[in-house]
């Protein structure tokens, strides 16, 4: 009868599991998508689920986006349900991005800079016309070669600084926070808000700093400098004295400037705002910068107006494994409660009808 | 007894498991207070019951009997696939009967059969603070938790009775734990307050998303939040259940037509098939 209707049952969830595991491969007779293939070509893909699944691994990755059917938000969340069940031996020491082996470097605060503008692979200048040449799949031709130029290409942001104009960041040795193994607390320190942002949804980030943009925050920001390429990952075991090489990834930086009218106590500067993003991601490090820097405004003495400026309402909101997490739990049952509202609403709405009848 | 390969006993890396029962800890010494944990992200997602399924990881062992309700009730989806989750990654012996669990882990209910000593409730709770409406501000809400200021609930609570005559809030009705610390008891209807108060059974509260624990422990003080001319009244539909005949009971409401149709059923399946199964046999 209803009762069973109502209820669920182990047998319901077997076969949910059983369609949707078909749902996945789709039609048999097309082939199967290979995780190699995922990683060639769906890299940027594969990119975001690493940032926003913080964890750097592109084949683990490609498998998410495969067993996740293509949905980036719950391939993360597998990569995260992953990762937190490794074991942590070590940190790694601070990655050197002036030391990247450049693939990609513009500024738009400098026509030329010591060590270039490499334009580099880009959508930037492309005409968004469908090339229907992939249809087909016709191979690209190839594209020009050159040999990379060697010369040191220092951080915009440390020009500035050389002349005074940029406000100095203290550098610290105390170790950072770990949002993975503490919890937020508020007010939040930098290095958490930073761990926090870079592993922020890319469309929530990529909308509060375009309402910085519109008003909401009054931001003024250049792109003092944006690089992609590879980096080294260095880790000093406590037993040597000397760190260790042990691979390189892909990273995008962004540093933004911003004008700051000083204050009481501090003359007019620039002031900057950081991004920094596993792979190629070039809107997400941007989009981090920008907020990276409207959340500075109680550090810098700023009136905190915008929903982009207010700490915790950016940082409780920006984890996307957390707020679909919540958002989906909607489907479950809410019979319970929900019975409870009916008696209430029932018990006040025959007051009201009672007290309107006499 | 197997547990699932590649995976340790309870899913949680011990270190997990121990920063978890250290946050027990503090929870149980001070009741009601909201003790800030490192919660790790688990297979299931937030919102679902993080925050109980970690705090269950972290206290059951090998010799527990674990029951797990939603809604009341043993085969709702979820509440199969929270069990199904601990007989894999902790191979531990599963129950449907209250009597018999050592662990309770629940969403939305407590059982209608009194608990006892030895027993521990494990409630999964979406948001920890019971102000949070009234005030979304962390660093504000642990500022009144510290200055025990919980006027602005009062406040709500008063506007309720000046607007409707009655006091709006149904189901995650905020209690004071031992007259010291407001306390959301997560979303249980009303009428399973006063189950809370000096029951003999641990009761344990954890909020994964919002990386919060709390605790009262057995025979603690728990008031439901009230005044002196309009006191707490716990709720239930006026019915009887159409399978058990309980007339005490949580009932849930059927809808069987399109008409108007409608019965009752407890809400507690395991209180209404034992009772069900001893009327049987008393025929």
């Amino acid at each position: 009868m209803a009762y069973v209707a109502v209820k669920g049952g182990e047998r319901a969830i077997d076969a949910a599991h059983g369609w949707l595991a078909e749902a996945r491969r789709g039609d048999p007779e097309c082939p199967d998508l290979s995780l190699t293939q995922i990683e060639q070509q769906l890299g940027l893909a594969v990119d975001r689920v690493m940032a926003e699944g913080s964890c750097h691994d592109r084949s683990l990755a490609a498998l998410a986006i495969k067993q996740a059917r293509g949905d980036l938000i719950e391939a993360a969340y597998l990569l995260r349900a992953y990762r937190t069940t490794l074991s942590r031996f070590g940190a790694s020491r601070p990655i050197d991005t002036d030391a990247m082996r450049l693939r990609r470097r513009i500024s738009a605060t400098y026509k030329d800079l010591p060590g270039g503008q490499i334009l580099g692979p880009t959508f930037d200048y492309t005409h968004r016309l469908l090339d229907f040449a992939l249809l087909a799949g016709t191979p690209p031709p190839p594209a020009p070669q050159a040999t990379p130029k060697r010369e040191a290409a220092p951080r915009v942001t440390g020009i500035l600084a050389a002349e005074g104009l940029m406000r100095p960041e203290t550098a610290s040795e105390a170790a950072p926070a770990d949002l993975t193994r503490e919890p937020l607390a508020f007010p939040a320190d930098r290095s958490m808000r930073l761990q926090a942002l870079a592993r922020g949804d890319e469309g929530f980030l990529l909308a509060l700093g375009y309402s910085t943009q519109r008003g909401y925050g009054n931001a003024h920001p250049f792109v003092g400098e944006l690089r992609v390429g590879e980096v080294s990952i260095e880790l000093q075991p406590p037993e040597l004295d000397f760190p260790i090489d042990i691979g390189d990834i892909t990273v995008t930086e962004c540093q933004m400037v911003n004008q700051f009218a000083g204050s009481k106590t501090e003359p007019a500067q620039f002031t900057r705002g950081y991004g920094l993003s596993f792979g190629h991601s070039e809107r997400k490090a941007m989009a981090m910068a920008l907020v990276d820097r409207a959340l500075r405004a109680r550090e810098l003495g700023e009136e905190i107006t915008a929903p982009a400026q207010q700490e915790e309402f950016v940082l409780l909101h920006s984890d996307n494994v957390e707020s679909t997490g919540f958002v989906e739990h909607l489907k479950l049952p809410h019979y319970v409660d929900f019975q409870n509202e009916l008696e209430k609403l029932r018990e006040i709405r025959a007051d009201a009808l009672r007290n309107a009848a006499e | 007894m197997t547990t699932a390969a590649g995976y340790n006993f309870g899913y949680l890396d011990e270190n997990s498991k121990r920063m978890i029962r250290r946050a027990l800890l503090k929870a149980v010494a001070v009741p009601g207070y909201q003790v800030p944990f490192g919660s790790r992200e688990m297979p299931l997602p937030y919102g679902w019951g993080t925050g109980g399924i970690q705090v269950t990881a972290s206290i059951i062992g090998p010799d527990d009997v674990l029951k797990v309700i939603d809604q009341g009730a043993d085969d709702t989806t979820n509440a199969v696939s929270i069990r199904r989750f601990f007989a894999k990654v902790a191979g531990v012996a599963t129950t449907e009967r209250t009597a018999e669990a050592s662990i309770i882990q629940t969403r939305h209910r407590v059982p209608e059969a009194p608990l006892r000593e030895g027993q521990i409730l494990v409630y999964q709770v979406p948001m920890p603070e019971p102000m949070f409406r009234l005030e979304p501000r962390l660093a504000e809400t642990r500022k009144l938790h510290a200055l025990a200021d919980y006027s602005i609930m009062h406040i709500k609570f008063y506007e309720d009775i000046a607007r409707t005559g009655h006091i709006a809030t149904s189901y995650n009705y905020p209690v004071m734990v031992d007259d010291r610390y407001l306390m959301s008891p997560s979303p249980i209807p009303s009428f399973d307050n006063p189950k809370l108060h000096r029951m003999p059974a641990l009761q344990l509260f954890g909020a994964g998303r919002e990386k919060r624990i709390y605790a009262v422990p057995p025979y603690t003080k728990v008031r439901s939040l009230d005044f002196e001319d309009h006191p707490f009244q716990p709720i239930r539909a006026d019915g009887t259940c159409a399978l058990c005949g309980s007339r005490e009971s949580y009932l849930d409401e059927i809808v069987t037509d399109d008409r108007g149709g409608r019965m009752f059923i407890c809400s507690d399946t395991d209180y209404c098939g034992t009772r069900a199964a001893g009327q049987e046999a008393a025929e």
